[in-house]
C-alpha cells in the first residue's frame, strides 16, 4: 500500500505542477490586481531603489506609465530585480509580464528566445571606462591590449567585448560576474583595468565608486545597444498595449503635453491632442487597446512625457546629466518616432 | 503489464490475490508504470509549452559560435569555439579544482584530526579552534572571506609582492615562473617514471625480506634517492633543457610565467579549509573507533608511538573513515558551484551563461544535473573500490 500511496502522491504533485496554463496577459494582470515588473538589480538612471525603497529610473517608470493606462493607477507595480542571467527565463516562465530592463533588442532574442521587444526607450553604445589616475596614458580604447575586463556575464556586451578585441587583434582577460554589483566591487577594488558595459551605465556606475573623479570613460563606442522592454510572444494584445504606451510618451512629448499641463489640454482645439487625450466624441482608440480612453492622460499624469521621464531619470535633472543626442525626438534631430495615434 | 500477469494467474485467483509475492511484484509494476507516464507526460508538456511560446528547443545549439570569452581554460577555447566547448571547458575547470581541493582538504583534514586527539594541549586546543570555526560558517561565507578579506586587500600589479624563485603576489592572483621544457626533456620524465618504479620495487623487496628475516632496510632513504636522483642525472646528460618562463611586468599586468587567478585561489582555499574541518571530525571518530587495546598490544609489542599510529591504528580507522569521507568529496565537488559568486569561470557559470546567451533553460539546466550526477557517482564508484580493498577481510 506504501507503493501506491506515493505513486498517487507523485503524480498527483506533477499534475498541480503542469496546470499553470496561461489566459491573456491583461486579464492575468487585472485579475491579481498589479503589474509584475522586471528591472535591473540595481542600475542607476534606469532602475535602482532610492534611499526609501521605491524603484526610480526610466525602466521602473515606464512600467509605472504601463500600469497608469491598465489601472489608471501607476503605483500598481511590484517590481522583481533580476540579474542578466535570470532575466529572460524570468519573462519566459511568467514569472513577471514586462522585462523592462536595460536589455538590448536583437535578432536572436526576438525569435529563439521567444521574446517581443516592444521598440527603443534608449539608444546606447558600449564603451569603456579605466581608472585615469592608475593608467594615465591611456586614452583610447585601442591601447587596452593585454588589459583585465570587468564584465557582466550573459549580456550582448560579453559577446561585443569578445568580437571588438578580437577584430583589432588585441589581447585581454575577461573577469566575469554575474551580479552588476559584483562587478563594480571588483572593479572599484582593482581586480581588472577595465570596465565595459553600455556607456549610459558607465556614467551611472560611475557615481557609486569610491572616487568618481579618477574614473573616465573613453571615446569609443563599439556597438549598438538599443534598450528596450520586451513581452512573451503569443499575447498580441498585451504587446500592443506595452508598445503603445511607450509611444503615448514619445507622442504626447511632441506635442507638448506634460505632466503639469495634462488637464488643460484636454480642452485643447487642436483635433489630435483631443484624439491623443481620449477626448473625441465616442472615440474608440483606448477600448480598441484594451484599456480605458483616457489612458494617455493617466500615462502623463503618472510619469509624464517621455523627455520629463529623460530629463527626471538620466538627463538634466539627474546626476548622471546625460545630454539626449539621438534619444531627442525626431522633430529635433533625434531618433524618437512615434507612428500616429488615431 | 501488470494486467497481463494478472490474467495469465487468472486460474489460482482465490490464493493469487493473498499471495503477498505476487500483491507485491503488482505494487512495484504500477509504481513504476506511473513514474513512467509521469516522465513522459512532464516531457510532452514542456515541449508543448516550449513551441507554443515559440522557444527554440533540442540540443543543437551545442554547435553554435559561442562568442564569449573565457578567463580560465586548460583546454584551447577562444570565442570562435562552440557553446559546446565552452561548456566542457567549464567542466573541466570544475574538475580541477575538485581535485586540487580533495587532496589539500584530506592532507589537512587528517593533520586536523589526528592533532585534535594529540597529548599536546596547545596542539589540541588549537585543532578544536580549527575545527568549530570552519564547520559552523556556511562556505560562501569562506569564499568570500578569501576572495575579498585576503586576495582583494593585496596590492595591485605595479606593487606586487616579491615571492623566493621569482615568484609574485598581487591582487589579479599568484605569479611564478613556467617551465619551459627543451628537446630531450622527455628523458628526464621517463628517468622519474623509472625511478618510481624502482622504488616501489624496492619497498616491495624490503618488505618481503623483513617479513622473512626481520632485517630492516632504510626504504624512504633509497627511494628518495631514485625518485630525486634519476631525473636530476637525466637533466645533467641530456644537456640541462629546462629553461624557465618568468613574470614580467607589463602595461597592465604581469605577463608571462605560470598565473594562478585570485578566483581560483580563493576557492580552492575555501572549499579546502571548509571540508577539512569535517574530514577532520571523520579521522577523529575513525581513530577513536580502534580499540584501546590494539594501542597496548602494539606498545606491548615495543613499537614506537609513531609507529602504533602508522602500522595499527591508521589501517584499521580508515575502514571507519573512508565511507563518510566519500561524502564529503561529494560535497566538495558539488560546493564548487558557488565559484558563480566569485566569477571563477566552473561549470555552473559557463552553463549558466551559454543557457542566457543561447535562452534554451531547460536544455542547459538538465545537462548541468547531469554533469554533476554524472561526477559524483564517478567519485563513488572510485571510493567504492577504495573502500573495498580497505576492508575488513573475514576468513
Amino acid at each position: 500500500m506504501k507503493h501506491i500511496a506515493i505513486g498517487i502522491l507523485g503524480a498527483a504533485t506533477l499534475g498541480v505542477m503542469a496546470s499553470s496554463a496561461s489566459a491573456s496577459t491583461l486579464d492575468d494582470v487585472k485579475a491579481k490586481g498589479f503589474i509584475q515588473c522586471g528591472v535591473s538589480t540595481g542600475l542607476a538612471g534606469f532602475s535602482a531603489p532610492d534611499d526609501k525603497g521605491d524603484w526610480q529610473g526610466i525602466d521602473a517608470d515606464f512600467c509605472r506609465a504601463v500600469a497608469a493606462a491598465v489601472f489608471g493607477d501607476a503605483s500598481k507595480v511590484k517590481f522583481t530585480p533580476l540579474s542578466a542571467k535570470e532575466r529572460f527565463t524570468a519573462l519566459q516562465s511568467g514569472e513577471i509580464d514586462i522585462l523592462s530592463r536595460n536589455t538590448t533588442w536583437t535578432i536572436n532574442r526576438d525569435t529563439a528566445l521567444g521574446l517581443n521587444f516592444i521598440g527603443v526607450t534608449y539608444y546606447d553604445g558600449q564603451g569603456f571606462m579605466i581608472n585615469a589616475k592608475k593608467l594615465p596614458g591611456v586614452n583610447s580604447a585601442l591601447q587596452l591590449s593585454g588589459a583585465a575586463v570587468c564584465v557582466q556575464s550573459g549580456t550582448t556586451t560579453e559577446l561585443n567585448l569578445a568580437d571588438y578585441f578580437k577584430s583589432n587583434k588585441m589581447e585581454y582577460n575577461p573577469v566575469v560576474f554575474e551580479k552588476l554589483e559584483e562587478v563594480n566591487a571588483a572593479y572599484d577594488a582593482g581586480r581588472c583595468d577595465v570596465y565595459t558595459t553600455d556607456q549610459s551605465g558607465l556614467y551611472g556606475i560611475r557615481l557609486t565608486l569610491a572616487a568618481p573623479a579618477d574614473h573616465v570613460v573613453l571615446p569609443e563606442i563599439i556597438s549598438k545597444e538599443p534598450l528596450g522592454p520586451a513581452v512573451r510572444q503569443g499575447d498580441d494584445q498585451w504587446y500592443h498595449i506595452v508598445k503603445w504606451t511607450y509611444f503615448a510618451l514619445l507622442q504626447a512629448e511632441e506635442l507638448g503635453i506634460t505632466k503639469a499641463n495634462v488637464e488643460e489640454m484636454k480642452a485643447s482645439d487642436s483635433p489630435e491632442i483631443k484624439r491623443v487625450l481620449g477626448q473625441e466624441a465616442d472615440t474608440k482608440i483606448g477600448t480598441d487597446l484594451g484599456v480605458s480612453n483616457d489612458w494617455v492622460v493617466n500615462i502623463v499624469k503618472a510619469v509624464g512625457n517621455y523627455g520629463e521621464l529623460f530629463e527626471r531619470n538620466v538627463g538634466s535633472g539627474s546626476p548622471l546629466k546625460i545630454a539626449r543626442g539621438i534619444n531627442a525626438l525626431w522633430t529635433k534631430g533625434g531618433l524618437q518616432y512615434a507612428p500616429p495615434i488615431r | 503489464m501488470a494486467s497481463q500477469e494478472i490474467l495469465r494467474e487468472e486460474p489460482s485467483r482465490g490464493s493469487f490475490v493473498n499471495d503477498p509475492k505476487v500483491r507485491s511484484l503488482f505494487f512495484q509494476a504500477v509504481v513504476v508504470v506511473l513514474l513512467v507516464a509521469g516522465v513522459w507526460w512532464i516531457a510532452q508538456n514542456v515541449i508543448a509549452n516550449l513551441t507554443r511560446l515559440h522557444i527554440a528547443s533540442g540540443f543543437g545549439f551545442l554547435k553554435g559560435r559561442a562568442g564569449f570569452d573565457i578567463s580560465e581554460s586548460a583546454i584551447a577555447y577562444s570565442s570562435d569555439s562552440t557553446y559546446g566547448r565552452a561548456i566542457v571547458v567549464g567542466l573541466i575547470n570544475t574538475i580541477i579544482v575538485a581535485v586540487v581541493g580533495i587532496i589539500t582538504a584530506t592532507i589537512i583534514g587528517f593533520i586536523i584530526g589526528i592533532g585534535r586527539l594529540s597529548q599536546n594541549w596547545l596542539i589540541r586546543k588549537i585543532c578544536t579552534v580549527y575545527v568549530e570555526v570552519f564547520r559552523n560558517i556556511p562556505p560562501l561565507l569562506v569564499i568570500f572571506f578569501w576572495y575579498s578579506g585576503v586576495l582583494a586587500v593585496l596590492p595591485p600589479p605595479r606593487d606586487s609582492i616579491n615571492l623566493p624563485f621569482s615568484s609574485f603576489l598581487n591582487q589579479r592572483g599568484f605569479y611564478f615562473p613556467r617551465a619551459v621544457w627543451g628537446d630531450g626533456s622527455w628523458l628526464i620524465f621517463v628517468a622519474l617514471l623509472v625511478g618510481i618504479a624502482m622504488a616501489w620495487f624496492v619497498a616491495r623487496k624490503a618488505h618481503q625480506r623483513q617479513m622473512a628475516t626481520g632485517q630492516q632496510f632504510p626504504v624512504f632513504w633509497t627511494s628518495a634517492a631514485l625518485i630525486v636522483g634519476l631525473p636530476l642525472l637525466a637533466y645533467a646528460l641530456s644537456g640541462f633543457p629546462l629553461s624557465f618562463d618568468y613574470p614580467k611586468q607589463s602595461t597592465f599586468n604581469l605577463t608571462g610565467g605560470f598565473q594562478v587567478s585570485p578566483e581560483f585561489l580563493s576557492l580552492y582555499l575555501a572549499l579546502s579549509c571548509y571540508t577539512a574541518a569535517f574530514i577532520a571530525e571523520i579521522v577523529r571518530a575513525g581513530i577513536r573507533g580502534v580499540s584501546k587495546g590494539q594501542t597496548e598490544a602494539a606498545a606491548a609489542l615495543g613499537l614506537r608511538s609513531g609507529s602504533i599510529l602508522r602500522l595499527v591504528v591508521v589501517p584499521q580507522a580508515m575502514r571507519i573513515v573512508i565511507p563518510p569521507l566519500t561524502s564529503q568529496y561529494l560535497n566538495l565537488t558539488k560546493n564548487s558551484s558557488l565559484a558563480i559568486a566569485i566569477g571563477y569561470p566552473d561549470l555552473t557559470a559557463t552553463a549558466g551563461t551559454v543557457l542566457n546567451q543561447t535562452g534554451q533553460a531547460v536544455e542547459g539546466v538538465l545537462i548541468m544535473m547531469a554533469v554533476y550526477l554524472i561526477l559524483s557517482l564517478v567519485t563513488s564508484a572510485v571510493m567504492n573500490v577504495v573502500n573495498a580493498r580497505m576492508a575488513l577481510v573475514e576468513r
